[in-house]
């Protein structure tokens, strides 16, 4: 982020070089650094607990499900818009993903179809943003309820039970374990999701290109790039990856919630939030979000285990958010 | 030096524009030739940037022609006119401020294999040539990797006329690059622009200030109330013939 303008950090002085890399990567370090003094925190108050592997487990288990829409809506944000829809298409994308399990029983075409229809949510967002011309923040607050609305409509309010999902090869796939020490699988799948949105994001010319577009919409243009598409596009991956991580938080718990994805907005924004992405656009990274969704992940298990009652968490979630904003903002007008 | 042995690079003849019952020009001749250095002046509501919106394809004229080269083009569009290599810097957002030099050179003409993966160690050095080559930066304070924002104003709009040029266009369109910049950071553009024309390039230069454009430009159009009233070339009139030119126009209309 911090760049000394000498841009390039030389080599030939190693502690020049260290000096100007902390400076570039400043955000990305303070998000580390904070992950590791809050697990120092937490092992020196309950080494009990966290020097257990059944507390890593658990985390392995959970936090999947908020970095996988997490990393999908850093995207977004870096493009300069908003999506507080992600929690209804999580809930609606499981929704499609459970009824065409039981009407076809067939769980492959169940995921893709889901995934599908997830996306276009995602690109309909989009094209509200970029086409009809709503700001984002609003657009997506209308789709959010929209989304959830027909949800409940459609579940008539009621869960439907996934158990038949267990006897598939594909649960195993995607929310099994790992035979040895009992990894979940999702880890493993966000851990695939976030390396190749990483290398869309910084190897490839799209993500270049959402850079430039949320940087400023207008010099984007200028030099011929799509910038509705682009938008069109991140609002799609969105849509795909929330459906994603709504269907394997169905999954994992065997069963329908109507209200699957409710409780995830606040925790996802602040992940990404702590983790360094600039509301303002054009600035974020994948690392950075990772970091913070394991941070907000133990966050609420570090304070129940810390003795404090849940209501605490909600609270925290708030501060957290709030401190982690002004830091960065103090820290970018220092750069 | 200027060729004007070959047909005019851009040639607009009898162009009109109306916006409602308002005339924002009328009959509008006017031509840019090879390795030739335009000033554009005018009062604010002249018309100039109607006629540079015209130029650029994002207003179509009511009435008139476009000639590219010598040949009339049909259907002059914003990509028919990128396509012909006619580029626009302007005052300020041309270039992703938070971002670093190479990306903004290359973003959207990115280098990258037929995936679209990034070819970044490549885009580097070529960024680091076109700085050198085409606007003749120095300053070992700046890397291709730097941020624009670390940069200052005048070498910004460096980078985004760098970037015109190495993308080959024939007629960069630089609409008040020296508005909002100090004394130095004017020089410093002013130079660029003389790179324009040592690299054999055109340019239609729009600015407020006169005392900036009359050193680049080998010729002057003056505009007002959509008509253009006046043009000169460069070895006819000094500067000080030129600012009574146009107090004259500003007062009564003509030259």
């Amino acid at each position: 982020m911090m760049a000394e303008k000498g841009g390039v950090p030389e080599r030939r002085n190693p502690l020049k070089w260290w000096k100007q890399y902390a400076r570039r990567y400043s955000i990305q370090l303070s998000v580390f650094g904070v992950l590791l003094v809050l697990f120092a925190i937490f092992i020196i108050v309950r080494p009990g607990v966290f020097l257990s592997y059944d507390i890593y487990f658990a985390f392995m288990s959970s936090i999947p499900f908020t970095a996988i829409s997490a990393l999908a809506l850093t995207l977004v944000i870096i493009s300069g818009e908003i999506d507080l829809s992600f929690p209804s298409i999580m809930g609606f994308g499981g929704w499609v993903f459970t009824n065409l399990f039981i009407s076809t029983g067939n769980i492959t075409l169940a995921l893709f179809g889901s995934l599908v229809i997830g996306a276009l949510i995602g690109a309909c967002n989009g094209l509200l943003v970029t086409k009809v011309r709503i700001p984002s923040l609003i657009a997506t607050i209308g789709t959010m309820y929209l989304w959830r609305g027909i949800t409940m409509i459609l579940c008539g309010g009621r869960g439907t039970p996934l158990v038949a999902a267990k006897a598939t090869m594909l649960f195993h796939v995607l929310v099994g374990r790992l035979p040895w020490k009992k990894i979940p699988l999702q880890a493993i799948w966000t851990i695939v999701i976030a390396v190749i949105l990483w290398f869309i994001l910084n190897r490839h010319k799209f993500g270049l290109r959402i850079y430039h577009v949320g940087d400023s919409v207008s010099s984007a243009r200028m030099v011929g790039i799509n910038t509705d598409r682009v938008k069109i596009i991140t609002f799609m991956l969105m849509g795909f990856f929330a459906t994603y991580a709504g269907v394997l938080a169905s999954l994992e718990v065997s069963y329908l919630w109507p209200t699957l994805g409710e409780g995830y907005l606040i925790k996802v924004i602040a992940a990404v939030f702590v983790g360094g992405t600039s509301i303002s656009g054009g600035e974020g990274t994948l690392f950075g979000t990772f970091i913070g969704c394991i941070i907000i992940g133990c966050l609420e298990a570090g304070i129940i285990a810390m003795g404090m009652t849940g209501f605490w968490t909600r609270a925290i979630y708030g501060a957290v958010i709030v401190i982690s904003l002004s830091f960065y903002s103090f820290i970018r007008r220092g750069s | 030096m200027i060729d004007r042995k070959s047909p005019p690079l851009i040639q607009l003849v009898g162009i009109h524009k109306h916006f409602g019952g308002i005339t924002a020009l009328e009959n509008i001749n006017f031509e840019v030739g090879r390795n030739e250095v335009v000033g554009l002046v005018g009062d604010n509501g002249a018309g100039k940037s109607t006629m540079i919106k015209i130029i650029m394809g994002v207003y179509k004229a009511d009435k008139g022609e476009i000639y590219f080269k010598g040949e009339k083009v049909e259907h002059w569009t914003v990509e028919r006119v990128r396509n012909l290599g006619v580029e626009t810097v302007y005052q300020e957002k041309a270039l992703g401020e938070k971002q670093t030099i190479w990306s903004n050179i290359f973003v959207g003409r990115e280098l990258s294999n037929p995936l679209g993966f990034l070819k970044i160690k490549r885009s580097k050095e070529e960024t680091d040539r076109i700085m050198r080559k085409y606007i003749g930066f120095t300053s070992k304070a700046i890397a291709p990797d730097s941020y624009v924002k670390t940069m200052s104003g005048g070498e910004q709009q460096g980078v985004a006329i760098a970037r015109a040029l190495y993308f080959d266009a024939d007629l960069i369109i630089l609409d008040e690059p020296t508005t909002s910049l100090s004394l130095t950071e004017t020089k410093k553009v002013l130079d660029f622009i003389s790179g324009i024309k040592k690299g054999g390039k055109s340019a239609i230069m729009i600015s407020h200030t006169i005392y900036h454009l009359y050193p680049v430009s080998d010729r002057f159009v003056i505009l007002d109330r959509g008509r253009i009233v006046g043009e000169f070339i460069k070895e006819e009139i000094s500067l000080d013939e030129l600012v009574e030119e146009l107090q004259t126009v500003a007062s009564t209309g003509h030259v």
